[in-house]
């Protein structure tokens, strides 16, 4: 990563996933590592940003309930209230961690670091991580099942790049949802279930906030609905849902909109709705390639993620001189911000897929059930 | 130019045929007759006369966004379609046009036939001005030449005849023709039905299955006609009462106009006298017999204009061979004995090698023509044809009272034990349920591929064939679960042809499952080698 001094950078890709470096034998911690490590700061407890086997977590207040039932009830899970700093220290030093709210899901967290001693000379510079990230010029809130995104000031920004194509323009979600309601009306008037796909945590509860329950029932997977109480602890309102157990999969059954994990498509669980439409909520809905290939009726643009807009808006708003992008279309953005923003831009690799995750993850949930 | 982008979403928005007819039938109910004639028209598959090359529209697009190419670029291989790009990347639509698909073919995509690029570039700009991102979208799609929406012209012609209340075959007729996008055309399809159509099929006449002897149950050789049982596309050949005015029509027995796919049939049939209807059979013909079916199987659903742009290979070609005759100078003739018709087919002088009567298998005796059967395989043929001589033409599957009728007397198909070794989620019904399976055959110690055949099994069988695949599944890839190799069906199939597409080197037409062998184990399968001497008969 380039830095104009011979200090090494605060934060760098490892190949257990981002480290923060402060001049030790090991790094001080890890950001959403894929390997187990001592300690892991989470940005958010989606499948690819937080496993299981860290000795101890660190992530904001409102993501530690989702976090939990997602690394089990023994993970030893430490939380701050964002805008909090608290002090991380090591043997080789001590950083200042700040969390503050990324837009994502419920519980997402930038994560802003500060060196604040080291025994060694150390990069002096202010980073901010984003994780994944939502934010929208025109929206007051996109999201309303978790924080709003808050822009913070920073010299290196580390930021997600899952929609850096500036095809990605998100339409009003309002209009979405309104959209997704009079299908789902349409459905019902003509005896079909609608199913609409959503990644289990984030995506499902933000369809589920979109939804008028005055239409229909409404079910969800069992997938989806282990992770509701996490929501209304946290004071987040969701309509009333039925879980599609066997027995109530009859009273749904061409009236209601069941929302499902994405690996659910195809499945006997599928079928047993009888007549069924399939919808899928995804910000790749927006190209008609994606919408075709696995053959939805219907496709929801509603993003967890910031689209093209979005990210050059964050960018903007860090006032960072230098850039680092991680998955998605990362080599565009940067070079994009390079050329016509005159940035430091540089490429972080990792393994998360942002919201690629939500499309392709195939898992057997349902199947047989 | 906003109904019409409604219906283009409609119709890309459901993957159900049902669905995309009532859309469509919705536009040509409520559109105008201008409107509804451009609709059909580039739905129908036709294009624009000169399509707007990509360069023009790619720099226009970097004009107006300011985007580098690299990244218009980088979006495309995301998007992977062109115009949908453009629409994707051009800057914030306003709240769309309200003009007519009407005006905006008149006014955005007609000049720029005629037009250079100056003044192309000025129209396409106008004309995204005013449009959303969706009609942008279509409008890319018309202009770069083809909507390309997974809609036949066969199910525009369903659509506007459930729109108007007219008989499809009625509509596919006046379609056959010239389409045009113009009021009086799309007037002229959709005109009250006034008896004018003898372009729509008859009902076919169709044969039983002949299991006994022949002898026992047919009586008097004497009074059969004998002919080869062709495997192709049982088709009829309608030459109307003016040749010059309605092109001849070529119908499947799905009430399928298939005359696009077969051009040099249709061009043959002008040298018949108008009024003709045939009955027959599409096939691909090689020396003195028929060609493998894999040969016809290009032909299948592909559009050509002319038989120049159709796959050709040497010596081989397309033919009909006609083995009846329904209407002979515009009178219908199903009522005579086929005898006569016989006659009258043979006076028609059929404008051969591409259309011809085909010839009766002469052999006298009942026992003389079974051996004659069992050269079939050889002859690339099914078997045998029996009518009788004295019978009219029926409809569909009516057995006649007087014992006459038609039969066919097929040779069993070929069967082989074979192994599954994967399986794949079938659609429809039986969506979710494990019933596409691939079969392998032994060769040297190993499992060769070479089969795929849906369910032939009941459903009880497709229940617990379904959940062993679930229990055995050794691999996953996409859909397709590898099983382990144990479980054993028999399978029949109508011919082995060899091939260099399938790993095994051999292709299998129509294969199906007979029986689910519970008595057998993988070992007992057939070998490879089995399969190559079925092909070298």
């Amino acid at each position: 990563m380039p830095h104009p001094s011979t200090t090494p950078p605060l934060v760098s890709a490892a190949p257990g996933g981002l480290a923060i470096d402060v001049g030790g034998r090991e790094p001080l911690a890890m950001i959403d590592p894929w390997r187990p490590a001592p300690l892991a700061i989470i940005t958010h407890a989606h499948a690819d940003h937080a496993y299981r086997g860290s000795e101890r977590y660190l992530c904001s207040k409102p993501g530690k309930g989702v976090l939990q039932t997602r690394m089990g009830k023994d993970a030893a899970i430490e939380s701050h209230a964002y805008g909090q700093p608290f002090r991380v220290e090591g043997e080789a030093g001590a950083v200042e961690v700040t969390f503050f709210p990324a837009g994502h899901v419920l519980g997402s967290a930038q994560v802003r670091l500060r060196v604040l001693e080291s025994k060694q000379p150390a990069d002096d510079r202010t980073w901010v991580v984003t994780g994944d990230c939502n934010f929208s010029a025109r929206e007051a809130n996109p999201n309303p099942t978790c924080a709003r995104f808050q822009p913070v000031a920073c010299d290196v920004l580390l930021i997600e790049s899952t929609f850096g194509l500036p095809i990605y323009r998100w339409p009003d979600p309002r209009e979405e949802f309104e959209k997704l309601n009079n299908w789902w009306r349409m459905n019902a008037a003509n005896g079909r279930t609608s199913i609409v796909m959503a990644y289990g945590l984030g995506k499902a509860q933000r369809v589920l906030a979109g939804l008028d329950p005055s239409i229909g029932p409404i079910g969800v997977h069992g997938a989806i609905e282990t992770l509701i109480p996490n929501y209304e602890a946290e004071g987040v309102e969701l309509p009333e849902v039925v879980h599609t157990t066997q027995k109530a999969r009859k009273g749904l059954r061409g009236v209601a909109m069941v929302i499902a994990p994405p690996g659910i498509l195809g499945s006997p669980w599928l079928r047993s709705f009888g007549s069924t439409r399939t919808s899928m909520a995804s910000g790749f809905m927006l190209v008609r390639g994606r919408r075709r290939w696995r053959s939805f009726d219907h496709g929801c643009v509603i993003s967890d993620h910031a689209d093209w807009p979005g990210l050059l808006g964050i960018v903007e708003a860090s006032g960072a001189k230098s850039v680092g992008v991680t998955h998605g279309s990362s080599e565009p953005l940067a070079r994009y911000l390079a050329q016509t923003r005159g940035l430091e831009t540089f490429v972080v690799p990792t393994r998360y897929r942002g919201e690629a995750e939500e499309e392709t993850a195939s898992n057997d949930a349902g199947e047989g059930d | 130019m906003r109904a019409f982008t409604e219906l283009y979403d409609a119709i890309d928005s459901t993957t159900a045929t049902s669905e995309k007819l009532t859309a469509m039938a919705d536009y040509f109910e409520s559109a105008s007759p201008n409107d509804a004639a451009i609709a059909a028209y580039f739905l129908s598959g036709q294009r624009v006369l000169r399509t707007v090359p990509t360069k023009l529209l790619y720099g226009l697009t970097l004009e107006i966004t300011g985007l580098p190419g690299w990244l218009v670029d980088a979006s495309y291989a995301q998007v992977g379609d062109f115009s949908e790009t453009i629409a994707l990347l051009l800057p914030d639509p306003g709240k769309g046009s309200d003009a007519s698909l009407t005006e905006i073919y008149e006014r955005s995509i007609v000049p720029l036939a005629t037009s250079d690029d100056a003044a192309r570039r000025a129209i396409i700009l106008d004309a995204w001005r005013e449009m959303d991102a969706r009609q942008r979208y279509v409008y890319q799609k018309l202009i770069r030449g083809g909507l390309r929406v997974g809609v036949q012209k066969k199910m525009v012609v369903r659509a506007i005849a459930m729109a108007h209340d007219l008989e499809p075959a009625i509509v596919a007729a006046r379609m056959s023709g010239r389409m045009d996008p113009t009021p009086e055309w799309y007037e002229s399809v959709t005109s009250e039905d006034a008896g004018e159509d003898i372009a729509r099929p008859l009902p076919f006449y169709l044969a039983h299955q002949l299991d006994d002897k022949p002898e026992d149950t047919l009586g008097n050789r004497g009074e059969w006609l004998a002919e080869w049982k062709y495997d192709g596309i049982r088709a009829q050949l309608i030459v109307p009462h003016d040749p010059h005015h309605n092109p001849p029509m070529l119908w499947s027995r799905g009430e399928e106009d298939v005359g696009e796919q077969f051009p040099e049939i249709l061009a043959a049939a002008r040298a018949l006298p108008g009024g003709t209807v045939l009955d027959g059979e599409v096939l691909g013909w090689e020396g003195d017999r028929p060609a493998p079916f894999a040969f016809l199987q290009t032909r299948l659903n592909r559009k050509a204009k002319t038989a120049g742009q159709l796959p050709m290979f040497d010596e081989r070609r397309i033919v009909l061979r006609a083995f009846d005759v329904l209407r002979f100078e515009g009178k219908d003739v199903r009522g005579v004995t086929l005898r006569e018709r016989r006659n009258i087919l043979a006076y028609l002088e059929l404008p051969a090698p591409t259309i011809a009567a085909t010839k009766p298998v002469e052999e006298t005796t009942w026992e003389g023509l079974a051996s004659l059967r069992e050269t079939s395989r050889e002859r690339r043929v099914e078997g045998l044809m029996l009518k009788h001589m004295g019978g009219v033409y029926g409809i569909g599957r009516t057995k006649p009272g007087d014992g006459t009728g038609w039969w066919k007397w097929k040779i069993g198909p070929m069967t082989l034990d074979a192994v599954l070794v994967m399986a794949q989620h079938g659609s429809g019904r039986r969506a979710g349920l494990y019933t596409d399976y691939t079969f392998a055959l032994w060769h040297d110690g190993e499992l060769v591929n070479f089969a795929k055949a849906y369910s032939g099994l009941t459903n009880e069988e497709i229940e617990r064939v379904d959940n062993w695949i679930r229990r055995n599944t050794v691999r996953r890839a996409g859909p397709v679960r590898e099983v382990k190799p144990e479980l054993v069906f028999e399978l029949g199939f109508e011919g082995v042809q060899v091939s260099t597409r399938h790993k095994s080197g051999l292709a299998v037409r129509f294969p199906r499952i007979l029986k689910w062998r519970e008595d057998k184990t993988a070992d007992e399968a057939d070998e490879l080698a089995s399969l190559r001497r079925l092909a070298q008969q």
